[in-house]
């Protein structure tokens, strides 16, 4: 790689260097992450601007509608006109609501968000620190996010929040364990929980092709797993239970008006930018060129290609898929996705100790194919059809 | 084989998305203020008064009789009636509406003024697009906003307003042939007076008064 390619790739870490030249040694640190932590704040609150709009028209396109297209060029100010909206409504709090919490529950939100950031590598060398337990932060936070929906919920004071809140614990903290577990696979083969380490380690190319986990039998498992459970967790459809607005109203955020409730919007987009920048980390080799002769192009742009991408796949599942049941959510969970995770660790473990070659593929992937296969249909032949039977309402 | 729902459900939708780009006919929206959908003949919301001729003053139909006041089941419409008389669609003396305002606020749109209106004067419109500043006076509507032509009337329900016309022309012709016979049947009074001399003259019986038009029509 040149000098002058080299230096674009690197340009935000140069310009940082350079800015903090002028500071005493002394407040340099500390500077230094006020500087990073505004531009993360700064450049993922401009995709939630962006993702909302994408959203709404790519929804609108996939039902055969306009979606917005008033506001500026093609309806891309939409964001601008949504925010001055929301900052201008009142903001209402329900009197027997402990307004303390009820208060707090969106600034936690936002802020265990964010948080998740601090382990994401956006590029070379552009991480805010480089934990070497950095997945487990990740996921340690990525709990934070629960805690602040039950406060949201319990603190309302409404049956319609209080539903909601407890409908999200159950889901978050059943997929917590199958998100848990896929990322497993990942730090097995890594050995490390370091997430520049793992991004480093699918930087490496044979050929023209990278050695991204995502191609390899229980890489694809896992990620296919990870970004279910990943759906599951930022609460959006086909997992929108929390949410169900045609059965309660707006689940544990019903209580919030004017800019609580865009903080609780701009916190799950931002969650669900975290995780989704987690799997790319994990499985899609973070920041790194998707083939060999690529690799010109700065690391960052990869990275946002890449997250952008995922975005669009989870506007378009929104678009297909309708919402499950309560008992649905609950068995994929349990008895779908635990199983394959549990049985995919087991996969990455005989792919670490077979040597490479032909063989080594045919097993993994049987290994995956033939359970995924059996578990569904299993599942499926247990179902019974019948009318069911109401014992309270008759 | 597992997950084959969700990929023809993920296909379908990807072949909206890229369809709505290509063909306009899946578009159904209609850009509203820009464009607007054809209204059906049928179409009607609010009522409003019809006038014939080009003065909404002297032309108006309305004979302030005040049954749809009467009528009106939200008691939306408010009549004060003429001290004078002014000639009405057929020709005839009549008293007309001093006042006349609909509270479209209030009003249903149940067309009851309509099916009561023996002179076919209060129809129902078709403008929607009714928004206003003034909740309360912007909405309550006089008899200046209220008198539209009957030109108006022919392009917006060119069906009804046929049959109205046709009828009208039918009244409308009878009052002339009763005119004239009147007429007539003077003139040869006036002749029988005139050569009957030695006789006390009578004034013949002229047919002045007047029987309510219309309302037969439905």
């Amino acid at each position: 790689m040149n000098l002058k390619l080299n230096q674009l790739d690197q340009i935000f870490v140069i310009v940082n260097h350079w800015l903090l030249g002028y500071l005493p040694p002394a407040v340099r640190p500390l500077c230094s992450s006020i500087l990073s932590i505004a531009l993360i704040i700064v450049t993922f609150a401009l995709l939630f601007a962006i993702t909302t709009v994408l959203e709404r028209k790519g929804l609108g396109r996939i039902q055969n509608r306009f979606g917005p297209n008033r506001v500026g060029p093609c309806g891309f100010l939409q964001p601008i006109a949504d925010g001055i909206k929301s900052l201008t409504k009142e903001d209402i709090v329900p009197n027997p609501a402990d307004h303390a919490v009820h208060f707090l529950a969106p600034v936690l939100l936002v802020a265990a968000a964010f948080m998740a950031y601090a382990v994401l590598p956006i590029g070379r060398n552009m991480i805010l620190v480089d934990l070497n337990a950095g997945v487990l932060y990740f996921f340690a936070i990525g709990s934070l996010m629960e805690l602040a929906v039950f406060m949201a919920g319990w603190s309302s004071r409404s049956k319609y929040s209080l539903l909601g809140a407890m409908r999200a614990i159950a889901q978050m903290i059943s997929y917590e364990v199958p998100l848990v577990l896929a990322s497993i696979v990942v730090i097995m083969q890594a050995g490390s929980l370091s997430t520049v380490s793992i991004v480093n380690m699918q930087a490496t190319y044979t050929g023209i092709w990278p050695h991204w986990f995502v191609f390899t039998p229980w890489g694809f498992a896992g990620f296919a797993l990870f970004m279910i459970a990943a759906t599951a967790e930022s609460n959006r459809s086909p997992f929108d239970l929390p949410e169900g607005e045609s059965e309660i109203i707006a689940g544990y955020y019903t209580e919030y008006s004017g800019f609580k409730f865009a903080l609780f919007f701009l916190g799950e987009y931002i969650g669900m930018f975290a995780t989704s920048a987690m799997a790319i980390t994990l499985f899609l080799g973070g920041w790194s060129a998707p083939f060999s002769f690529l690799t010109w192009i700065p690391s960052y742009f990869w990275f946002f290609a890449k997250l952008l991408t995922i975005i669009l796949t989870f506007i378009w599942v929104r678009g297909t898929l309708p919402r499950l049941r309560m008992d649905q959510l609950m068995n994929l969970a349990w008895e779908f996705m635990l199983p394959m995770t549990l049985l995919n660790l087991l996969t990455a473990g005989v792919w670490h100790f077979m040597s490479a070659g032909v063989l080594r593929w045919l097993i993994c992937g049987a290994m995956v194919v033939v359970p995924c296969i059996l578990l569904s249909r299993g599942l499926k032949q247990r179902k019974k059809f019948q009318v069911r039977k109401y014992h309270f309402s008759e | 084989m597992v997950g084959k729902g969700i990929i023809k459900g993920m296909v379908e939708t990807a072949r909206n998305f890229l369809g709505s780009y290509v063909s306009k006919q899946r578009l159904t929206t209609i850009q509203y203020p820009e464009e607007r959908a054809p209204q059906i003949e049928a179409a009607r919301n609010f009522p409003f008064l019809v006038f014939d001729g080009t003065d909404a003053e002297r032309g108006l139909r309305c004979v302030a009789c005040q049954i749809c006041e009467k009528e009106c089941p939200p008691k939306c419409i408010f009549i004060e009636k003429s001290k004078d008389k002014k000639p009405d669609a057929t020709g005839r003396m009549q008293f007309y509406p001093a006042t006349f305002n609909i509270d479209i606020s209030v009003c249903m749109s149940c067309q009851i003024c309509v099916e009561v209106c023996p002179f076919d004067s209060i129809k129902m419109d078709v403008v929607y697009d009714l928004s206003n500043n003034d909740r309360f006076a912007g909405l309550l509507l006089h008899k200046q906003q209220l008198a539209k032509s009957n030109e108006y009337y022919n392009t917006i329900h060119p069906t009804e307003a046929a049959a109205v016309d046709a009828h009208f022309a039918e009244e409308r012709a009878k009052a002339a042939a009763k005119v004239k016979a009147a007429a007539e049947a003077k003139l040869a009074a006036e002749a029988k007076a005139a050569a009957d001399s030695n006789a006390k003259a009578e004034t013949p019986l002229a047919d002045t008064q007047a029987q309510p038009v219309g309302g037969g029509t439905r």
